[in-house]
């Protein structure tokens, strides 16, 4: 069918980061998200964090290369940022005001419970990060995170040469996983 | 516990083997050593496993980041129903998104500066000026961009409540204390045009005001105008009236960058460029914001205050000797109500070794940040 054509291509267009996708799919689809949730004992602040969630769970599916969602887009991003907002109103002893109708909504229970390991995992991830302390913490993230080369990062750290800025890199990076799997172990296996 | 230089040497070879970027021969080699060895093989596992989670949290921190960008510029733009930004909010909001413009225009700026300034007319007639015509050119398209930027920002910034806060600074350059009270030396060069200026450090963040200015010898004398400050009770280092000797070794601290950067090097000439005698020649690495940087020996005396190098070159730079913070202090004491500073002249680094006299005097330089 032609507009499932189209919801794929925005799917693959989403994968590949293009901003322009992004932009639509975020136009196209928030103000019914921001809808549910104001009409649901939230706020507009409250509809931008679940929507935003909803979109990281899009996110992540389609980066695993999962481009099929058995339904619409729409559908997909209104039942997941259902399920999320019903999580937080539980949390905090919260009702739905109006009930919302079964039908337009898919099961997603699985998928977010992926997406809260993944979540958990980036935290630990952040926090590792932020105890490596400067200057490990900027000099790992321009090289694995931006992607910058040895080249630019020594001229921009004030290393004297590539190899200095990259035998500094690897000593930060042995911090690094060392902290990260520390904690990563200690969560798993506690469940 | 520093990890072993072979330590090292396995992790580039487990990066360079998982992202395929080595030699046909080394990477049979390496699959050979994997296969022997199981402490390598279990590496290579455990390093996959761990660059792929990193790049994923760098996708996910990218993208949660875009989301937060794309939502503000919708809502700008009245593209979904969503309250537009006001007061402070918009203010960070317009910074943000002419950021990269303004990047361009202040680094442009800062080297246009450090030209002028040290430069430009002492320079002899067969010098290249082409390539400061086109600088400045390029700087006054931006220059033009960033001005309607600042216009807009003030706009609004007089709307909402105009604390110091909001103020978008960008990085000019280096300072360093001379006087405990709150003193500080940098380049007039660093601060000139300055509407605002504040300095930092891991101690915290000031507002400044200039007290002094000397175009020609470059340099500026700032005073530290914030409740938050408590005086220093004094400095670990002094300021030498001496001409520094040739070959003598020096060091300085300097924000290049967001952070503290150490760089060493020796005298390489008495003068400065074209035989300037105000400056004299170093051999050290400096970038931009390394400007008003204190040039120390290695008795942690402060022989001058970096303030340039010439354009196509790079490894050397030039200072300004510390004897004319002296002059200019005189200078200073001759107008009326002139602040009574009192510089330092006997520094309590002599016979420590090199990290120690950093980590004392680490707490002495600061950021210039100017807006």
């Amino acid at each position: 069918m032609d507009s499932e054509l189209q919801e794929v291509g925005l799917l693959k267009g989403l994968a590949a980061g293009d901003r322009k996708v992004i932009e639509g799919i975020y136009k196209d689809h928030f103000n019914m998200i921001q809808s549910l949730i104001v009409n649901n004992n939230g706020s507009s602040e409250d509809a931008q964090d679940i929507f935003q969630e909803a979109m990281v769970v899009l996110y992540e599916k389609v980066r695993m290369g999962s481009f099929e969602l058995n339904c619409q887009l729409k559908t997909y991003l209104y039942s997941v940022s259902k399920r999320l907002w019903l999580k937080r109103l539980q949390q905090n002893n919260r009702l739905l005001s109006q009930e919302i109708d079964p039908n337009t909504t898919i099961p997603v229970e699985e998928e977010i419970a992926t997406h809260e390991k993944r979540d958990a995992e980036f935290e630990l991830m952040s926090q590792a990060i932020q105890r490596l302390g400067e200057p490990c913490k900027s000099l790992l993230e321009a090289y694995y995170l931006r992607k910058m080369n040895m080249q630019d990062i020594a001229l921009q750290f004030g290393y004297t040469n590539a190899d200095n800025a990259k035998n500094q890199k690897y000593k930060c990076l042995i911090r690094l996983k060392k902290l990260f799997f520390s904690e990563y172990k200690n969560g798993t296996s506690h469940g | 516990m520093e990890p072993h230089m072979d330590d090292l040497r396995l992790l580039d070879a487990v990066e360079r083997y998982i992202k395929g970027e080595m030699h046909p021969d080394e990477r049979m080699h390496f699959e050979q050593l994997r296969k022997s060895n199981t402490e390598v093989d279990q590496l290579v596992v455990e390093h996959t496993f761990f660059l792929q989670q990193m790049n994923r949290f760098g996708e996910w921190k990218c993208f949660k980041s875009a989301l937060k960008e794309i939502h503000v510029d919708l809502a700008e733009k009245g593209q979904i129903n969503s309250a537009r930004l006001q007061g402070k909010a918009k203010v960070i909001y317009l910074w943000n998104r002419y950021k990269r413009v303004s990047a361009i225009a202040a680094s442009i700026a800062v080297v246009t500066t450090l030209v002028i300034s040290s430069l430009v007319w002492i320079i002899a007639p067969a010098s290249p000026r082409s390539q400061f015509e086109e600088l400045n050119k390029k700087f006054s398209q931006l220059e033009d961009k960033t001005r309607k930027q600042a216009k807009e920002i003030d706009r609004i910034k007089n709307k909402a409540t105009a604390v110091p806060q909001d103020i978008p600074f960008t990085t000019g350059g280096t300072g360093f204390i001379i006087d405990a009270k709150g003193y500080l030396i940098t380049n007039a060069h660093v601060v000139e045009d300055a509407q605002q200026i504040a300095i930092q450090n891991n101690r915290g963040e000031y507002l400044v005001k200039v007290v002094f200015q000397d175009r020609e010898r470059d340099i500026a004398i700032l005073k530290i105008d914030d409740p938050n400050f408590k005086p220093y009770i004094s400095l670990p280092y002094g300021l030498s009236k001496q001409t520094a000797k040739l070959a003598e070794p020096i060091f300085t601290l300097g924000y290049p960058r967001n952070e503290v950067v150490y760089s060493q090097g020796y005298l390489s000439a008495k003068t400065g460029f074209n035989g300037d005698t105000l400056s004299c020649q170093i051999e050290i690495n400096a970038n931009r914001g390394n400007s008003g940087s204190p040039i120390l020996n290695r008795k942690g005396e402060v022989i001058g205050i970096l303030n340039g190098r010439q354009t196509n070159t790079q490894g050397f730079a030039f200072a300004v000797q510390s004897k004319y913070i002296f002059d200019v202090i005189e200078t200073l004491k001759k107008q009326d109500n002139s602040p009574s500073i009192r510089i330092p002249s006997r520094s309590l680094l002599n016979g420590l070794d090199r990290t120690e006299q950093v980590r004392k005097v680490q707490d002495f330089v600061y950021m210039v940040k100017v807006n």
